[in-house]
């Protein structure tokens, strides 16, 4: 399959020149093209921002919902229909922060579903305030004494709670970023891709340059498998680590353990209903 | 002295005590023994102590209301007798234990001190159960067969001691009656027995699984927990999702998201829980994905009266949500309505691609009684789901607002939704005066075809009724005994089980009625205010109640026969 399947003639993309989003956008429809993914079964979700608006620029289905709320849909999706590749994109702001809690609460069921999480420590959308993960001191239009509050750290915080596959790239590494998304795409279980980019428009801190400087790239020799020590490298900044920092296989996956599929896994809508079906229900009340 | 038809009893004491077990079971043998049996609970919001009552009334005609009479009161904590003092008559025979229970002439009935001469201390709640089907001459046979077949799967010790305390329990009760004189001769129907024991949440969920409901999400809270439970204990047999979200926001986005991709999914909450959800509601609404919401309606503001009833809702489930778009609120009366209209609620949901309420309350939820075995009559169920071809786009315009829904992976084509406004393939649209005012338009057309969909009223008494009450949900069937009792041949009554869109000949439906009284179970009579808006009709001060309780039917006949 090529890249240009996923493309849509003509489209606009309305994001900002110089914007991460669009070699962010080229990795991932390169990730697709690379793993062969069937469109058919392909099922993009999205929240709110600049980056939630990446699934209308692909000629995939997808959802895009409500802010913070594309891991609650997507974890309806793959309820519905375990069979579909769920692939979410969002903002920082979307998943990390309106989102935090399904964030955590999805990493506990453990969906088969990729997070791509664009990480620009910065709201694009409403124009310049703080994320969850802006650093310490910055200014912006509202916080005019700086951020006051710690900066979220999404990848620790993932391993911390038993993410199945934690990983984190730069959209100015883009070879890598495409290959994290393959890897995360091919996990069985909730995988989360962290993606540092730049937001020229409202981030003069964290620029294309200062993302370069403060990420290394994890050495081969490192063991993504132990939680424990994978959680301290997650949890290092200056520089921040990129790869793959954890990942567990078998962990049981959440929609495996619902009652419709532990014998089928055809999707809902595919399954017969008839009211005759109740009748038995309705015979053992008497 | 005519012979009796009707029999109520009031058990009442603390959480712990056993008093769901004890009406579970008196429910079941009453009806296994041929009479038709209602019975509602009212208790406190707290897991041990307190004091709660369940109130059984029996009786020879069908009935799904609490009378408001209680014949036998079994207290068994030391405050119940203090809490239901006002429900006590001289006629009420009150029976319970000297040595917990003070009051003039109860009779002594030493449960517990039964229970711990078994020796085990919790058996008190079947020496009581044994105490009432005594009282009331039950063999005891059909209540050794029930305990055996509840018990079957416990260790044999505790089958055990219970079939001896509910031995006992007879015949503490059979003396009892003998020394009371009472005689509980009402007559009996032997094919009730082939009737069904339901309450408001198992009818709410059968409902629901027959409207082809498959997954349910849901954050546990009070009084909408029962369908969910009831829904997980289907779910192994019938094979549905079930999912405990993290908080009522995931629920009914998880459902939306279940939905987009065909299943049949539903949420359950109470009306602090709903308020979470109207983003979703809203997101339905222009993503026009089918959702339907069980909205178990407790007393508010915030917090409120956690366990207890009211019809305060609906002016919540009629707003929730920014923007405009159609929406159908259902609101059952009886556990039959209960159940064909969750199942109508999927259908109409699927069918026009709206959200589709229903409005019932603690009172209905746990309410119990016998019912004859549902009709399950009709096609079978049309998903309302089209493969998407390769030049499919989810929102083509129609003429009648309608666009077919496909779900992905069904078909070649893509199936994209968007919450933004969108243009025919789903993708975000600025074109204001073009296809933008166009989505708006086609989404307007769709009020038509619900509001075609709508079910009208059920009317009591004349068409020409002078007075006209007007009840909606849980509050119609108490209306519907006690217009009976009035018997006013001027007076009718109109019982609306869907509140929402009102039926467009509403005005007609009122007659030449010249006083109309709303009966709403809450503080403002809000279904009258809407009914008053459609049809310019002027309504009389309305009957109301909002304690946390339910009407009962004598109180509902002293308050109508003053308002006429």
């Amino acid at each position: 399959m090529d890249k240009s399947d996923y493309e849509i003639p003509g489209v606009e993309l309305a994001w900002c020149p110089g914007c991460g989003n669009f070699g962010l956008h080229n990795c991932v429809r390169n990730a697709f093209a690379a793993l062969g993914l069937d469109r058919q079964d392909l099922v993009m979700v999205s929240g709110i921002g600049q980056a939630a608006k990446a699934p209308q620029y692909l000629d995939v289905s997808y959802f895009n919902g409500l802010h913070g709320r594309a891991l609650a849909h997507a974890t309806g999706i793959k309820a519905a229909n375990p069979r579909l590749t769920v692939v979410v994109e969002s903002g920082d702001g979307d998943l990390y922060g309106e989102g935090g809690n399904h964030f955590l609460h999805a990493i506990r069921r453990n969906p088969d579903l990729t997070v791509i999480a664009h990480d620009n420590m910065v709201y694009g959308l409403t124009k310049g305030q703080a994320a969850p993960t802006s650093q310490r001191g910055m200014v912006t239009p509202v916080q005019v004494f700086g951020v006051a509050s710690e900066p979220l750290n999404p990848v620790s915080l993932a391993v911390a709670l038993g993410a199945t596959f934690v990983a984190q790239g730069a959209a100015g590494e883009p070879a890598l970023t495409q290959d994290l998304i393959q890897q995360a795409i091919r996990h069985k279980g909730f995988a989360l891709v962290n993606v540092f980019q730049a937001c020229p428009s409202f981030n003069k801190l964290n620029t294309h340059a200062w993302f370069k400087e403060n990420t290394r790239k994890l050495d081969d020799a490192y063991d993504p498998t132990d939680q424990g020590a994978a959680f301290l490298r997650a949890s290092e900044t200056h520089p921040w680590p990129l790869g793959v920092l954890y990942r567990q296989e078998g962990k049981p996956v959440f929609e495996e353990q619902l009652a419709p599929y532990r014998s089928d896994s055809a999707p809902l809508f595919w399954r017969p209903r008839s009211p005759g079906l109740v009748r038995p229900l309705l015979q053992a009340r008497k | 002295m005519a012979r009796k038809t009707e029999f109520s009893i009031c058990l009442a004491g603390e959480a712990g005590q056993g008093l769901h077990s004890i009406e579970t079971l008196l429910v079941q043998l009453l009806k296994n023994g041929g009479y038709h049996v209602f019975s509602a609970k009212e208790f406190m919001s707290r897991v041990r102590g307190g004091c709660n009552s369940t109130t059984l009334r029996i009786s020879s005609q069908r009935v799904e209301a609490l009378s408001g009479v209680v014949d036998l009161f079994v207290p068994l904590a030391a405050e119940a007798v203090r809490r239901y003092a006002h429900l006590l008559t001289p006629a009420t025979l009150v029976v319970g234990e000297e040595a917990i229970v003070k009051r003039a002439g109860m009779l002594d009935a030493p449960f517990s001190a039964i229970a711990a001469e078994l020796g085990d201390k919790r058996s008190a709640s079947m020496v009581a159960t044994g105490g009432v089907a005594g009282l009331l001459g039950l063999d005891a046979e059909p209540l050794l067969g029930l305990i055996r077949a509840r018990f079957a799967a416990q260790a044999a010790a505790l089958l055990d001691v219970n079939l001896r305390a509910a031995e006992r329990g007879l015949a503490l009760g059979k003396a009892l009656a003998a020394k009371s004189g009472l005689s509980f001769d009402l007559p009996a129907d032997p094919a009730l027995a082939g009737e069904m024991v339901l309450d408001g949440s198992a009818a709410i969920a059968l409902g629901a699984v027959a409207g082809g409901c498959d997954a349910i999400f849901a954050y546990p809270m009070s009084p909408g927990t029962g369908v969910l439970a009831e829904m997980a204990g289907l779910s192994k047999e019938v094979g549905i999702v079930v999912e405990q979200a993290e908080d009522e926001i995931a629920a009914i986005n998880m459902a939306l998201g279940a939905n987009y991709a065909g299943a049949r999914a539903m949420v359950t909450t109470s009306g602090g829980g709903f308020a979470l959800m109207t983003e979703g509601v809203s997101l339905a609404g222009i993503t026009e994905t089918p959702v339907v919401i069980h909205l178990a309606q407790r007393p508010g503001p915030g917090t409120g009266l956690p366990t207890r009833t009211e019809q305060g809702d609906l002016n919540l489930a009629l707003h929730a949500g920014h923007g405009v778009f159609p929406r159908a609120i259902f609101a059952p009366g009886t556990l039959a309505q209960a159940f064909h209209l969750a199942r109508r609620a999927f259908d109409l949901a699927d069918e026009f691609q709206i959200p589709v309420f229903l409005l019932t309350d603690q009172y209905l939820v746990d309410s119990s009684g016998n019912v004859p075995e549902f009709p399950l009559d009709g096609p079978d169920l049309r998903r309302h789901i089209v493969a998407a071809d390769a030049s499919y786009r989810r929102y083509r315009l129609t003429d009648s607002g309608l666009s077919p829904r496909g779900v992905p992976s069904f078909g070649p084509g893509r199936v994209c939704v968007d919450s933004d406004e969108h243009d025919e393939s789903g993708r975000i649209t600025e074109d204001l005066d073009g296809i933008s005012l166009q989505m708006k338009e086609k989404r307007f057309r769709k009020f038509e075809p619900v509001r075609h969909a709508v079910l009208p009223p059920d009317r009591f008494g004349p068409a020409e009724a002078e007075l006209l009450f007007i009840a909606w949900g849980s509050t119609g069937p108490a209306a519907r005994e006690a217009l009976g009792r009035l018997a006013d041949p001027r007076a009718a009554l109109l019982h609306f089980t869907q509140v929402w869109p009102l039926p467009r000949d509403a005005a007609a439906r009122l007659g030449q009625a010249k006083k109309i009284v709303a009966i709403e179970n809450s503080q403002t009579a809000t279904f009258a205010d809407w009914l008053r808006l459609e049809t310019g009709a002027s309504f009389a001060p309305p009957i109301l109640k909002y304690n946390g309780l339910p009407f009962s039917v004598a109180e509902l006949e002293a308050r109508m026969k003053e308002a006429r």
